[in-house]
């Protein structure tokens, strides 16, 4: 009864907008839609891909002159929501598998390109010697993590739960940058991030490393949506980060290669 | 009949005018409403009512709730503390760079949030200028705590509490207090008995816009306190993050919020909306 109100009323205020809309701005018809105009390719891709994807966006720009990548970079979880409720992706490049399988049915079939591994990011040169994820559990110390739908901060809760490790952190970021803000910034004492985020932040941070055993390692999975209209150039953007050439960049931002499947 | 259309033809014309301006205005107007109104029927018409009460009661919900509530009502505290007799010199004692401390003051209100919180985390933050030295003298780190919180809100809100109290002193009669003088009352007790009362209004009005605005706070408080449920994960932090996740209970806090601001309008009608 209320809905089918609230329903109405709304029809109605549109009603009213494209009305005025239409009788208000005739003049404005024929807008930008010129034929010479470059496409323009919108990635949505995880936090941890910025500084990769930047570089593999201008290698991209170099091959298409005609194609221009502008870069949607959030967490994971994120840019899920935001390709369910419609925004203009063209492709999505997520931190995980599991917020890509949120959109599965929106995507075409997801192709793992990359991988990485968590580090224990402190402020240079370490100084609460901080040695592995054991010492997370410090009271004294001031540990943040991404929040646990990020990808980030999801395997981080996998590593310390597997070792048995309580962490109480002082804050649930909202995506795997920010975490590395708030230590670069020394307002947090440690955190847990990928080995390509204390890569990109150097000067300020340092690693320290957590052993294989204990690590989980990230997979990150690219697809098309399929709203796109401009598939073409889309499948062409993720050809690229699969290519020797967008596996090089990446590589050199401190990615490892896929799992081998 | 076109000889004699003269006279009646100039009011004609007057008249269609007089229809033509209101036209004129009632398109871009019905588009400003409909521009309003239309997120707002969006929010309600998303919403699961029959499940409302499930995502209210919430733990993570109720937890957000009262840990708003705790901020909000201390920035309001903080802001009648120092913000009210800030105020009383901005309405009543000249001295050399008022103007500038008035400019100062207000420059909160259309500061975007987000850069007053990273302004705040370089100032009260652990290494901020003067976050340093409370950490090295008292031990207090403000970034990630309750007192975090409140304090990102009332930098945004206190401006709104000083401005409105700063308009009502200005605007109200000074021979009251004068006559109060006269009859032997001494400063203070003018001060409670007369000038209080008189500009209750005004402090209420700026201690509601104030509360309501510090309500909302959202990227002041996420930049510098951070986002931890039961700590410093207010109200919309909470709705931001649910957003991602779990969209009714996004929509089921954003309607309390609504609901919030609704009844501080509402209550506020009489000031803000004299004639009606």
């Amino acid at each position: 009864m209320l809905r089918s109100w609230i329903r109405s009323a709304a029809a109605l205020a549109v009603v009213a907008l494209v009305a005025a809309a239409c009788g208000g701005n005739d003049s404005s018809s024929g807008g930008s839609s010129g034929s010479g105009s470059p496409t323009e390719i919108k990635v949505f891709a995880a936090a941890s891909l910025t500084a990769a994807f930047n570089k593999i966006g201008q290698d991209y720009t170099a091959a298409n002159p005609n194609t221009k990548v502008t870069f949607n970079f959030a967490g994971s979880q994120a840019l899920a929501t935001q390709i369910q409720q419609s925004a203009p992706a063209d492709v999505f490049a997520s931190a995980d598998t599991t917020n890509m399988n949120k959109v599965r049915d929106l995507v075409g079939s997801p192709q793992n390109f990359a991988s990485n591994l968590l580090e224990i990011i402190v402020a240079k040169g370490n100084p609460k010697a901080v040695k592995g994820l054991s010492d997370l559990s410090n009271p004294d110390l001031k540990v943040v993590l991404a929040a646990p739908d990020v990808p980030a901060g999801k395997y981080a809760r996998q590593a310390l739960d597997a070792q048995h490790v309580t962490v109480k952190p002082v804050s649930l970021e909202d995506n795997v940058k920010a975490v590395v803000t708030k230590v670069s910034l020394g307002e947090a004492d440690a955190g847990i991030v990928y080995v390509t985020d204390v890569t990109a932040g150097s000067g300020k941070v340092e690693g320290v490393d957590i052993p294989n055993d204990q690590n989980v390692p990230a997979t990150y999975p690219i697809a098309t949506v399929k709203a796109s209209s401009h598939q073409s150039q889309a499948q062409a953007f993720v050809d690229m980060v699969r290519s020797d050439q967008g596996q090089q960049v990446l590589k050199s931002f401190g990615f490892l290669p896929p799992p081998a499947s | 009949m076109t000889v004699t259309a003269r006279r009646p033809r100039r009011r004609a014309a007057t008249a269609s005018a007089r229809a033509g301006g209101p036209i004129l205005l009632v398109v871009p107007a019905l588009l400003a409403v409909g521009f309003l109104a239309i997120p707002l029927l969006g929010l309600l018409e998303q919403a699961s009512w029959r499940n409302l009460l499930h995502e209210l009661a919430q733990p993570q919900v109720l937890v957000a709730l009262r840990l708003s509530l705790v901020c909000s009502l201390g920035a309001v505290a903080i802001s009648l503390l120092i913000g009210v007799p800030l105020a009383f010199l901005l309405a009543r004692v000249e001295f050399p760079g008022r103007n500038l401390v008035r400019a100062l003051t207000t420059l909160p209100m259309v500061l975007p949030p987000v850069v007053g919180g990273v302004a705040l985390l370089l100032a009260f933050g652990r290494r901020g200028l003067a976050g340093q030295w409370l950490d090295r003298a008292f031990g207090i780190t403000l970034p990630f705590t309750t007192a975090g919180a409140i304090l990102a809100e009332a930098f945004v809100a206190m401006p709104f509490l000083v401005i409105t109290t700063e308009a009502g002193l200005r605007a109200m009669d000074r021979r009251y207090e004068d006559a109060a003088a006269t009859l032997g009352a001494g400063r203070w007790t003018t001060f409670r008995r007369v000038t209080l009362p008189l500009i209750a209004p005004s402090l209420g009005a700026g201690a509601a816009l104030c509360w309501a605005r510090a309500l909302g706070e959202f990227g002041a408080t996420i930049t510098f306190a951070g986002n931890l449920p039961g700590t410093t994960q207010t109200m919309p932090l909470a709705v931001y993050l649910a957003l991602e996740n779990d969209l009714q209970a996004a929509i089921a806090l954003s309607l309390v919020l609504l609901v919030v601001s609704l009844a501080v309008l509402i209550a506020m009608r009489d000031r803000w909306f004299p004639t009606a």
